[in-house]
């Protein structure tokens, strides 16, 4: 037992300093992967409800497509695909040496590529749920279309998407567990060059699980603060 | 009758035609998206023709076939069992008695709150620590193997989830259904067999079709645990080729596999809402 905790400890021979580093890996890509993936998700939700059948069909097209990989095989194509798509490039412009692609930029690519393609799911129930009503109001009052999309219809919007977009986070959060794959220094990785050195596997992928569940309880404090601000904002009844 | 009746109506009514459709902004972008969809689909087949290799596809083609047999064998048997393991958990989530609603909560919150990807490591390489207490025990021959540590972790998984399917799709059955059953005095296993459960499954399908679809999509990280499924076999040829068509082939062929599943799952909901259409 002694022994479990200076291992896990910040002292000398403790892995505490790597997991930490780990755990900022991971938070910092699944932070940086949100906004990529809601801003898509956002468009594709737009273009899915929209009445032209031709933009219909791509946005369709483009969650069937990203819905249905494996997410860690998104990933390789991304991160594969993507390396040799620049070489190629690069050698049509005449530069010879080798391009490696970043691995935290290539996960976050392809995690907020599937991240969006759920997220326009959700988005697209929302948008459904907001009546004609709200944008007919805001054309008569004189404001543009995209002013009413800012003003009226986006704020309604998030409140409705919330709790979906709440369950992608944390689909999200585990899913970034997978750029261990491709070398980028996440929980699982450093827990995983732990477990190799010292033979204590238990212990160290014991410890990356629960440092997932800490996370996950986390984001659920600061999920449920947003969404009881983003309810009193809302309409009384 | 009502056929004569409107043949009978003079057939010529003069309409304005329909005025042509205007290239609004969103149309002209649509159509590009769509096109770019299609120039993508075109290249990726003529990049797939260009790079066709008929000693490749000789050598490889067959390993892949073995990959999505394994696949869908572990998937299936995973979620099999799972379904098995989810029906007491599912009670244990719905029982009064405390300690057993507990455990079974924090059964499912581990589960669900893990990546799927870190319990299979537990398993694989986690249970490798306990190889002497194992062998005493005469487990080890079970757990040495990556393919049954993926699937005893993959079930264990499954049924977190299809745990809180189950107990969500009881629970939206009313009250009074049960109450009703048992006014005409049927036992509470016969009610729960023959009432609740055919309405709780029309509840219960469609969450049942994802989990089916998100397991097939999980199923590629057992690649990284050694096992030789459609993934594990794509590595290896990668791995040996350096040709990036082997990424290409098992995209295609998950995806071929995703919407077989959603259509035939698409049809089953058909099938057993019929008499809910009105």
């Amino acid at each position: 037992m002694e022994g479990s905790i200076a291992l896990l400890g910040f002292g000398e021979g403790g892995w505490g300093p790597s997991i930490a580093s780990g755990v900022l890996v991971t938070v910092s890509l699944a932070l940086a992967t949100l906004p990529v993936g809601l801003a898509i998700g956002f468009f594709v939700a737009l273009g899915k409800q929209s009445p032209e059948r031709s933009v219909k069909l791509a946005a369709n097209m483009y969650t069937t497509i990203f819905r249905g990989l494996p997410e860690l095989l998104t990933l390789f194509v991304v991160y594969f695909g993507a390396q040799i798509g620049i070489q190629k490039l690069g050698q049509l412009l005449g530069y010879q040496g080798t391009i490696e692609i970043n691995s935290f930029i290539a996960g976050m690519f392809a995690l907020g590529v599937v991240f969006s393609s759920y997220a326009s799911e959700v988005f697209l129930s929302a948008f459904r749920a907001i009546p004609k009503g709200q944008y007919e109001g805001g054309y008569a009052i004189g404001l543009s279309s995209g002013q009413t999309m800012r003003k009226v219809i986006l704020p309604q919007l998030i409140r409705i998407a919330l709790p979906g977009l709440a369950n992608l986070w944390m689909i999200l959060l585990k899913d970034t567990a997978l750029v261990s794959a491709i070398g980028l220094a996440d929980i699982l990785r450093q827990t995983g060059v732990a477990a190799r050195v010292t033979k204590h596997a238990f212990l160290f992928f014991g410890v990356a699980c629960m440092i997932y569940l800490v996370l996950a309880i986390l984001s659920s404090f600061v999920i449920d603060a947003i969404e009881r601000s983003s309810a009193k904002s809302g309409v009384k009844r | 009758m009502t056929e004569s009746f409107i043949n009978a109506r003079p057939a010529t009514v003069l309409r304005p035609p329909a005025p042509p459709k205007k290239w609004t902004r969103g149309r002209v972008v649509g159509h590009l998206l769509v096109g770019l969809w299609i120039a993508l689909l075109i290249g990726l087949l003529v990049y797939l023709y260009s790079a066709w290799n008929p000693e490749l596809i000789a050598k490889y083609g067959p390993t892949y076939l073995a990959g999505l047999k394994t696949t869908i064998g572990l998937v299936g048997s995973s979620i099999l069992l799972g379904a098995l393991i989810s029906i007491p958990v599912a009670l244990g989530r719905m029982s009064k008695n405390r300690i057993a609603s507990s455990i079974a909560y924090a059964y499912v919150y581990f589960f669900r709150g893990t990546p799927l990807i870190a319990q299979v490591f537990l398993f694989y390489y986690g249970l490798g620590s306990f190889k002497p207490q194992l062998e005493a025990v005469g487990l080890w021959t079970f757990f040495r193997e990556a393919w049954y540590c993926a699937l005893l972790a993959f079930a264990l998984n499954t049924a977190a989830y299809q745990a809180e399917i189950l107990r969500g799709a009881v629970r939206s059955v009313s009250l009074g259904q049960w109450e009703g059953a048992a006014s005409l005095g049927i036992s509470k296993f016969v009610t729960f067999w023959k009432v609740i459960l055919p309405q709780a499954l029309i509840v219960a399908l469609r969450p049942y079709g994802n989990e089916i679809i998100l397991m097939i999509k999980g199923s590629a990280i057992v690649a990284l645990i050694t096992v030789y499924d459609l993934m594990g076999y794509t590595r290896l040829a990668y791995s040996r080729t350096f040709d990036f068509q082997a990424y290409l082939w098992a995209a295609i062929i998950y995806l071929i596999l995703v919407e077989i599943i959603r259509h035939i799952w698409d049809w089953l909901e058909r099938r057993i809402t019929r008499h809910l259409i009105r």
